[in-house]
């Protein structure tokens, strides 16, 4: 489903303290699976999570998504597929401080012109599967830190994306939380979405959940 | 209610009034007019001169009959020394050349 | 349509959600804007309509006002003067005029008074303005006394207060008969104040004052058009206190702006970024920060506008009484006849919000363009 063929990312380039990320990474990633990364800090994987989501462009090599080549496309029309065919889970949450649960949840939607009420409909739906119902108009820096998780993901969920990319997903969470998200990817298989994550914790690196394990360092992937 | 329609109407009222205001401004009342008429007619029949707007002292009160010397009958710069003299300037008759008056005239005295 | 439409109003909801966190700061701006825009429109309002009044009933002031003048000062117009104009074409009709000023140390105020044929006023009565009946509690058949400068004391009886429409002009006239004028001022028989000329062709009218300044070289005639040039003038935004405010608003105005302009917090940088992760594009987010520009103006403009013309034309511009009043005693009470200079208040529209709705935009250009990757880090 999605392609990646010798992905290089390079930051400040052409500068003093020019810095490869990534140094020629070719990989397939197949559809409905969870698909995690594994490998220390700075090896890499947030920047090709980003890449994969069209949240950057890579300095060289090419991204297909579903057969098309998404690397070269103007801004409107990657964050076009990027809205309607990716959700991202930050690992800090990213949640807009000061507006309600819900009001952070339909704003990815926003853009698209659908009716408030069907917005806040499907937030209603998604708030009952993660069982979130009773918080949705409290502001977000009211929730503890799983609540405020399960708002990031109803966020990524609400246009209803076919890929969701969730960045070291358990970093802030104890073990019951942890073990509460690998159940909700679960679902998302169970769904048919695809998933990719990248995580150090071995909960869930080791979790049947997952389908396949890619190993990265130093912007290479190492084979598992 | 949604925020968005609160402010949407909200400027829609204002708008609306602005726009009677603008609306009831072009059709000026009846009784306006006829105020307007009267003194009109009042200015004709007395030959008034000035607006009683400025009545602290007698060379503000006519500002359209003051000569030359009118502004600093008191103090040097008393046209500013009271506040109308920020208000009006001087007639620009009194900032005309009077070269006119050193004429000779046509018919003996 | 109705999705570009609904796609406006979730934009607008964001907008007031995020204003909404900062609540008596985004209110006090409100205001603040406000309140610049009610004193710069309340101007204009009150200044154009003055001027419009001014304009349409001094239409009715004499043609021509002929002065003398002995060394540069006003001086009183001698017997025989008026017939050393002679018969000059086009003049109607002259008459000599009298009227002079009168201080009064009961209210410490200047009287203008005015004498009158004996038709409107017979000897030993008065008419007075509304404004001088109300200060020194005149009605009609009232009998006041004034000492003239010679130290006698002179008593009349009113016999007609002037109408309260018309205090703008004759706020502080006392009309009298022509013989009670010069007992009273001890006025030399035969001379007049200056003699009103009344021109039938408004087109002849500089050619009549020529001929009259060649034929008498020491008279000073004064135009109707000159007395309305005047009074176009009054209130120019030339002028000293006029100028003043000017200054101030826009100052006040700048500042605001500028507050608005000179960049955003690390908290506004991140939140674009995130809103360009989850989705939005560039262009959604220029469009959000606009309604913000937009509605901020907007309200406080029409605010401020209708504020203004309550203000200036239901209660007579009662802020700028004390320095319109200066320091007259006698001031008078007039409402004015609505009049809007559609071009001045289009002026003000287009310098209050634009400038600020561009002041909003121009320190999310730069983060809105940037690409949304550097939320992750």
């Amino acid at each position: 489903m999605i392609e990646l063929s010798n992905i290089k990312k390079a930051f400040n380039q052409n500068q003093p303290n020019e810095y490869w990320a990534l140094h020629g990474i070719d990989l397939n990633i197949e559809a409905g699976k969870v698909t995690a990364f594994r490998g220390p800090s700075g090896s890499g994987k947030t920047t090709l999570l980003t890449i994969v989501g069209c949240l950057s462009r890579p300095t060289s090599g090419r991204v297909r998504f579903k057969g098309e080549d998404i690397s070269g496309l103007p801004e409107r029309f990657l964050t076009d597929i990027r809205r309607q065919s990716f959700g991202f889970v930050f690992q800090q949450f990213n949640l807009i401080k000061g507006l309600s649960a819900l009001e952070n949840v339909i704003l990815p939607a926003f853009p698209t012109g659908r009716p408030r009420a069907e917005l806040v409909a499907a937030a209603g739906e998604l708030f009952d599967q993660l069982k979130l119902g009773h918080r949705s108009t409290a502001k977000v820096e009211w929730l503890s830190g799983g609540e405020q998780q399960r708002v990031a993901i109803a966020r990524a969920l609400i246009n209803n994306p076919e890929v969701i990319i969730a960045d070291e997903p358990t970093a802030n969470l104890d073990t019951a939380l942890s073990k509460e998200f690998m159940a909700i990817l679960e679902g998302f298989t169970a769904a048919g979405k695809t998933v990719l994550l990248t995580s150090h914790d071995p909960l869930v690196v080791e979790s049947s959940a997952v389908h396949r394990v890619v190993g990265m360092r130093d912007g290479r992937l190492i084979d598992d | 209610m949604r925020p968005s329609t609160v402010a949407l109407g909200f400027l829609a009222a204002l708008s609306a009034v602005c726009l009677l205001i603008f609306g009831l401004f072009f059709r000026s009342t009846a009784a306006n007019e006829e105020k307007l008429q009267a003194n009109r007619a009042l200015v004709e029949k007395f030959g008034l001169t000035d607006l009683a707007l400025f009545t602290e002292a007698r060379y503000t009160r006519h500002p359209t009959q003051a000569d030359l010397h009118s502004a600093l009958q008191d103090h040097p710069g008393a046209f500013d020394h009271f506040p109308s003299g920020s208000l009006l300037p001087p007639p620009a008759i009194l900032t005309q050349s009077h070269a006119h008056l050193a004429g000779k005239t046509t018919s003996p005295d | 349509m109705r999705i570009w439409l609904e796609k406006q109003r979730h934009l607008i909801d964001f907008t007031l959600a995020s204003l909404a966190r900062r609540k008596t700061k985004n209110i006090g701006l409100l205001l603040a804007y406000t309140l610049l825009v009610f004193v710069l429109a309340s101007l204009t309002l009150f200044t154009h309509a003055l001027r419009s009044e001014a304009t349409f009933v001094l239409a009715g002031s004499p043609e021509v006002i002929l002065q003398r003048m002995v060394a540069g000062r006003h001086d009183l117009i001698p017997p025989g003067y008026l017939d050393k104009i002679g018969r000059i074409r086009g003049v109607q009709k002259k008459e000599g005029r009298l009227w002079g000023y009168y201080y009064d140390p009961v209210l410490n105020a200047n009287y203008t008074f005015m004498a009158r044929p004996a038709d409107e006023v017979a000897d030993g009565y008065i008419m007075v303005g509304n404004a001088l009946a109300r200060e020194r509690g005149l009605d009609k058949h009232n009998t006041i006394s004034f000492r003239s400068y010679s130290g006698k004391l002179f008593t009349f009886e009113v016999s007609a207060v002037l109408s309260p429409d018309a205090e703008l002009l004759s706020a502080d006239l006392v009309l009298l008969s022509e013989n009670d004028f010069r007992k009273f001022f001890e006025y030399p028989d035969g001379h007049y104040t200056d003699i009103a000329l009344s021109v039938a062709n408004p087109q002849e009218v500089r050619t009549v004052a020529a001929k009259l300044s060649s034929a008498l070289p020491d008279s000073r005639p004064i135009l109707r058009e000159e007395v309305l040039r005047t009074y176009q003038s009054v209130f120019d935004w030339r002028e000293g206190i006029i100028l003043t405010v000017l200054s101030g608003a826009i100052l006040a105005f700048v500042i605001l702006a500028w507050e608005k302009a000179s960049g955003l917090s690390a908290e506004e940088k991140r939140e674009i970024g995130i809103l360009k992760a989850i989705g939005w594009e560039t262009g959604d987010v220029i469009r959000m920060k606009t309604w913000e520009g937009l509605l901020i103006s907007l309200t406080a403009f029409l605010l401020g506008f209708i504020a203004a013309y309550v203000h200036v034309f239901h209660f007579g511009a009662a802020v700028f009484e004390p320095v319109l009043k200066g320091w007259s005693v006698l001031y008078p009470k007039f409402a004015l006849v609505p009049a809007v200079d559609g071009l001045q208040i289009a002026t003000l529209f287009f310098f209050t919000v634009f400038p600020y709705t561009a002041a909003v935009l121009v320190p999310i250009w730069r983060a809105a363009i940037t690409d949304p990757d550097a939320v992750m880090r």
